[in-house]
């Protein structure tokens, strides 16, 4: 069998979590292709070529390729599916994005956000907000997938795999890029971080989210969101942790100031240890964690700042 | 211009779903069902365009069994202007959804078409993207701003990485982020009002599309349950525990 897997990257620099979906083509057996489409990418290319057990690395570099518009990349891999079974990419912004149309050209259905793999056809994937775990069978002569990358361990970067340059640029003409008004962050990704530190209602405002930021240096933590805290304005919309927003499992997952509703719970529930602080002793957030302290959040953080 | 808004009958948000015993399903019976929350977002979304004078006329349509009705009619006393209900059983797979609405389009042929990003229940994120491919049109996914200007749509997207700002030639599809907007209530006379517009059902059958099911659904389990946790009373009490019990933090 042969698998494709679409490579997350901003033109620079491939994003770990094809790391993660490279581990689930893994799981799935097969020889592994990695396709990077975009402009100036050749690094990220070189950075495909080295990930463990792909065989082949394709690289499309053309400018109606520079901002993955789905219109244009769903018809760059639609062209190249007839060579594989399985067709993967990462459930981020750009995988959701283009996914589906590339499975509706193929005539086939999608899996989506997998967190397992039971064989060739039939995987595992959250549903309802992740209060019920669904095996489904695809019934599809090719199997079109996305990869929640959380469910996932990263493979090494040790491989050595042969670069092949596509000369293709289909460019569908209907959509054009505007502009970007990316958020910029000095600490790790929130997707792929292995401390969180999350902020909701109970921080008030925007201001009071600097005091994460000290224990979020002391930790390497990224810093998330609820719901409750992006819509009230506090912090922009892509901090946001839950069942619409970044779905993260860190090693430890520090809720502060957030009540615990399933779509949030949705997001990070995976995570190893998981601690709430909160006054609210009912809190719904106690229920999933690991460790839980009633208190003031406004006394709490400064002082766990100070001793960490 | 026309604007159609596909909606979802699925269970209340609010509700935690609870799985079957013998492990089939979700249990529904009994649940409170409710309008799929990004579904509510693209009707505000079109009846909007409609105050401001874009949109002409507003369509909703829902596939599904005659409880989806109700929905429907939630749209119309939202401000939408009619309602069609394809007949068919729930939960087709998103493929054999997105051909069924490909035939709406085709027969309305809307300037926009407004969907939620995702239904809160099987979680795909799949059937505006699916729909946008079979009709051709370019898509604006996870949408938090729509303006139209002239024969463009300029659609800002919620990406990983913050926002995105593409422009879309018209006709075009849209799905729905959170932030888009904030659902109106309908008030009782709207829901009132809403109880005499026009509500067609067509037969899924009728549209001649082979809608065998592309998926198999073998099991559904609840998750795994969470170790119940403790509370404890200090920070350096907490510090301590996830230093040398968790070992999270050195």
């Amino acid at each position: 069998m042969s698998i494709l897997v679409f490579a997350e990257h901003d033109n620079s620099t491939l994003k770990a979590e094809t790391l993660k979906t490279v581990a689930a083509a893994q799981a799935i057996g097969g020889d592994i292709t990695i396709l990077v489409a975009g402009s100036n990418c050749q690094s990220v290319a070189d950075a495909a070529a080295k990930v463990n057990g792909v065989s082949k690395v394709l690289i499309a570099d053309n400018a109606a390729y520079e901002h993955q518009l789905a219109e244009n990349i769903s018809l760059l891999v639609t062209e190249l599916a007839s060579d594989y079974e399985h067709i993967i990419a990462t459930a981020l912004s750009t995988g959701k994005n283009f996914m589906p149309r590339v499975a509706a050209l193929l005539d086939v259905t999608q899996i989506s956000d997998i967190i397992g793999v039971e064989s060739s056809d039939t995987f595992i994937r959250p549903i309802y907000a992740g209060n019920a775990i669904a095996t489904v069978q695809s019934l599809d002569s090719k199997k079109v997938i996305t990869v929640r990358s959380t469910g996932f361990d990263a493979v090494a970067t040790d491989g050595n795999a042969e670069v092949v340059v596509l000369d293709i640029a289909t460019d569908a003409g209907t959509s054009s890029h505007v502009n970007d008004e990316l958020s910029v962050s000095e600490r790790p990704d929130l997707g792929a971080a292995g401390v969180v530190i999350s902020g909701g209602r109970g921080m008030q405002n925007g201001d009071n989210f600097k005091l994460l930021e000290g224990i979020a240096d002391k930790l390497g933590a990224a810093i998330g969101a609820s719901r409750a805290a992006v819509d009230a304005g506090f912090v922009p919309n892509d901090m946001q942790v839950g069942q619409t927003g970044k779905i993260v499992a860190p090693d430890l997952y520090i809720a502060v100031g957030i009540s615990g509703a399933i779509q949030h719970l949705a997001g990070m529930k995976d995570s190893k240890i998981i601690v709430a602080i909160n006054k609210d002793p009912d809190a719904p957030i106690f229920q999933v964690a690991d460790y839980g302290i009633v208190a003031d959040l406004f006394d709490a953080l400064p002082e766990l700042e100070a001793k960490l | 211009m026309k604007v159609l808004v596909p909606i979802k009958r699925v269970i209340d948000y609010n509700v935690k779903a609870r799985v079957k015993p013998d492990n089939s399903d979700v249990d529904l019976a009994n649940v409170k069902m409710a309008i799929n929350p990004f579904c509510e977002i693209a009707v505000e979304e079109a009846v909007r365009l409609k105050e401001a004078g874009t949109a002409t006329e507003v369509i909703v349509v829902s596939i599904g069994d005659k409880s989806c009705q109700e929905q429907l009619r939630t749209a119309l006393a939202l401000g939408a202007d009619r309602a069609i209900q394809i007949e068919a059983e729930t939960n087709l797979d998103s493929l054999n959804i997105a051909k069924l609405l490909q035939k709406v389009v085709e027969e309305e042929a809307p300037q926009l078409v407004i969907l939620g990003k995702q239904a809160i229940d099987s979680d795909n994120n799949q059937t505006g993207q699916m729909l946008a491919a079979l009709t051709g049109m370019p898509q604006g996914t996870f949408a938090s701003e729509v303006k139209v200007e002239g024969d463009k749509v300029n659609v800002t997207r919620e990406v990983d990485a913050g926002l995105q700002t593409i422009a879309l030639n018209l006709p075009a599809i849209v799905t729905t982020d959170l932030r888009l907007n904030e659902p109106r209530y309908a008030s009782l006379p709207n829901i009132m009002k809403a109880k005499r517009k026009p509500l067609v059902v067509k037969p899924a059958a009728d549209f001649g599309i082979d809608l065998t099911a592309r998926t198999k659904l073998l099991k559904v389990t609840p998750p795994a349950e969470r170790q119940a946790g403790i509370v404890v009373e200090t920070i350096d009490e907490l510090v301590e525990k996830l230093k040398n019990e968790a070992k999270v933090i050195s």
